[in-house]
């Protein structure tokens, strides 16, 4: 058998892939958090719990109506995007001028109501999602096993990022969006209204944290701590990458799956750790991230 | 606007007139002490008294430094692990197991301290999430912690070998003794030089450092001697409570005492008092029901934000300040 530092190649690769995979969802939250803090500056603490009611919007409407993955994929997001903009325009946008902390604070009260009644509803044990037949099984591709659906996880989440990040890079609408960051009242004198480009920001983070949950939901179980656990690590992803930078949300959130993965064939006891403690060392010797432009 | 809003008013009760309110306030405090355990739960009170001299330490520094710590967690369960530790295993005396444990708290202090103050504002309450989450991994990890049954049956011990602080008012008394001595202390650095400094760094950082301050350091010492309090409410807890748990380590913990000091009134002397004495009387309220209390918390949270920003201390305060300039304004 193959080996790569006296580790079994088909163990590396297998865990890289689930590195890859987990980072797929760092990368989508990371990118919907630095989205949604670059124009309402806003640490979207409640960003876990609309990841969770994506997953919980998807099984539901899969339970009643009866909804294909596919229609899911879109549906629940679009559910939850809704929600979020509520939330912008009666909580949110009130909130503009006053220290960035409130946000956080106000975000993180949302979180605990909604995390608190999801519990409330379904407890805390997971209930089971199933991905659709197309993507399940999986092929032997000599040096490892690829399940379908972790491969389709990886390829979607990749495509929807770089299709963000061309989105806010390269089109009119990013341009607009990138221009109310730097200069919100010049922006609002050229007629743009600002105010609903806010809460289409908000919702379109929304849209993919509650994207990346449906997702989710077919591998980890749903369950309405499922948000909390991940929305601390992506803080620490968003940390490293530095918040300045749409790409380097992708690329931290993608690196840092892979970091993980790692960790857990070299060393299995710190692969819970590892992105803190990665952020720990980063922050030592680059306070601003590693993509950051400003401390 | 800052978070610290409330500055005018606590400044205003602190340094220029220490008239009236003061001591009326302090001997208001030390009456409802004596009452309380007569009149409610006596380890209810102590309960309490552990909560309000946390987010007493914890408003130090948001409210007197403006840093926001999101990772307070880690300094009151880690030094309730190690005195529970001390105490069950060592078998240390009561005292000096509390001793212990606030100097472990104010060691991860130092160590979170050093990571956490490099970066300002925002992320810095995320930085410090993130590195209590990583310390709850590893409290979970530690074999003397016990993972999920955490350290049961603590001893309370003889209070320097004479007296049993099995007896509830013999806890009781150590209790409150803790509360105001480390209520002093807080009080104490806030209103030194240091203090001061660390005010002028809450304002202005920028022109805190222009005047020459090693900003850094003194954010660092705030954070540490945050950190020992917050640990020495930790020590007490475990030593009323008789075990360290998990829950304590957890950010959930964190939230709680952000929410007790803004819901009291940020930058406040008394506020985090007022605010740890309502979140705890409204959890023991919701324990029974089955409603899950994340829910209100989560609701204080949004109307604190939303409408009650100073909290209830500092509104009542601007309410007293306006009534007595403006006699009127009563009607």
């Amino acid at each position: 058998m193959m080996t790569v530092f006296g580790i079994a190649l088909p163990v590396l690769a297998g865990q890289l892939l689930i590195g890859l995979f987990n980072g797929a969802f760092y990368a989508l939250l990371s990118l919907g958090l630095a989205i949604i803090f670059g124009l309402l500056r806003i640490i979207n603490f409640a960003h876990g719990a609309l990841y969770m009611l994506g997953a919980f919007v998807a099984f539901l409407l899969g339970e009643w109506l009866g909804l294909p993955f596919w229609l899911l994929l879109v549906v629940a997001p679009l559910v939850v995007a809704a929600f979020a903009a509520v939330i912008e325009r009666g909580l949110l946008t009130h909130l503009q001028g006053l220290d960035p902390l409130y946000g956080l604070l106000l975000t993180f009260g949302v979180a605990l109501i909604v995390e608190g009644l999801a519990q409330y509803q379904f407890g805390v044990a997971g209930q089971n999602f199933s991905a659709p037949a197309a993507l399940s099984g999986a092929s032997n591709l000599g040096f490892m096993i690829m399940p379908h659906y972790r491969a389709f996880v990886i390829v979607v989440s990749l495509i929807v990022c770089l299709a963000t990040w061309a989105l806010i890079e390269r089109t009119k609408l990013g341009a607009l969006l990138r221009a109310a960051t730097e200069n919100r009242p010049l922006v609002e004198a050229f007629g743009v209204n600002v105010p609903l480009l806010l809460t289409a920001t908000y919702a379109f983070g929304a849209f993919l944290a509650a994207f990346a949950g449906v997702m989710a939901a077919p591998v980890f179980q749903v369950s309405p701590l499922m948000g909390s656990n991940i929305v601390i690590v992506v803080f620490a992803v968003v940390v490293i990458g530095g918040m300045g930078s749409i790409g380097g949300a992708i690329v931290s959130g993608f690196l840092l799956g892979l970091a993980e993965g790692l960790t857990k064939v070299i060393y299995p006891e710190a692969s819970n750790i590892v992105v803190f403690v990665i952020m720990a060392i980063v922050l030592f010797f680059r306070p601003s991230g590693l993509f950051g432009k400003t401390v | 606007m800052s978070i610290t809003d409330n500055t005018d008013f606590a400044d205003r009760g602190a340094g220029r007139s220490i008239d009236w309110k003061m001591p009326v306030a302090i001997a208001v405090l030390l009456g409802l002490m004596v009452v309380a355990p007569f009149v409610a739960y006596p380890i209810f009170v102590m309960k309490l008294l552990c909560f309000a001299l946390f987010a007493s330490a914890f408003n130090m520094l948001l409210g007197y430094t403006g840093l926001l710590s999101f990772g307070h967690a880690t300094f009151f369960g880690g030094a309730a692990y190690a005195t529970a530790h001390a105490a069950k295993v060592w078998g240390l005396e009561p005292l000096t197991a509390i001793l212990f444990g606030t100097i472990c708290a104010a060691a991860m202090g130092a160590a979170m301290g050093i990571v956490a103050i490099r970066r300002q504002g925002i992320y810095f309450a995320m930085t410090t999430l993130a590195l209590s989450q990583m310390a709850y991994f590893l409290f979970l990890r530690a074999p003397f912690t016990h993972a999920e049954d955490g350290i049961q049956n603590v001893p309370r011990g003889r209070l320097l070998g004479m007296i049993d602080l099995g007896e509830t008012m013999a806890m009781y008394g150590l209790v409150c003794a803790v509360f105001l001595v480390g209520m002093a202390v807080i009080w104490r650095i806030v209103h030194s030089p240091f203090g001061q400094v660390l005010k002028a760094i809450r304002e202005n950082e920028a022109r805190a450092i222009s005047l020459g301050y090693r900003v850094d350091r003194y954010k660092l010492g705030a954070f540490v001697m945050s950190a020992a309090l917050t640990g020495l409410a930790g020590s007490t807890k475990a030593l009323v409570f008789q075990i360290a748990t998990l829950n304590d380590v957890a950010w959930h913990m964190s939230g709680e005492v952000i929410l007790m000091t803004l819901l009291g009134g940020v930058g406040t002397v008394l506020g985090p008092i007022v605010g740890a004495g309502v979140i705890v009387a409204i959890q023991n309220m919701f324990a029974t029901t089955g409603f899950p209390v994340s829910v209100i918390m989560g609701a204080i949270f949004v109307i604190c934000v939303m409408l009650f920003r100073k909290g209830i201390v500092g509104t009542l305060g601007q309410y007293l300040r306006q009534t007595r300039r403006d006699p009127g304004a009563k009607e």
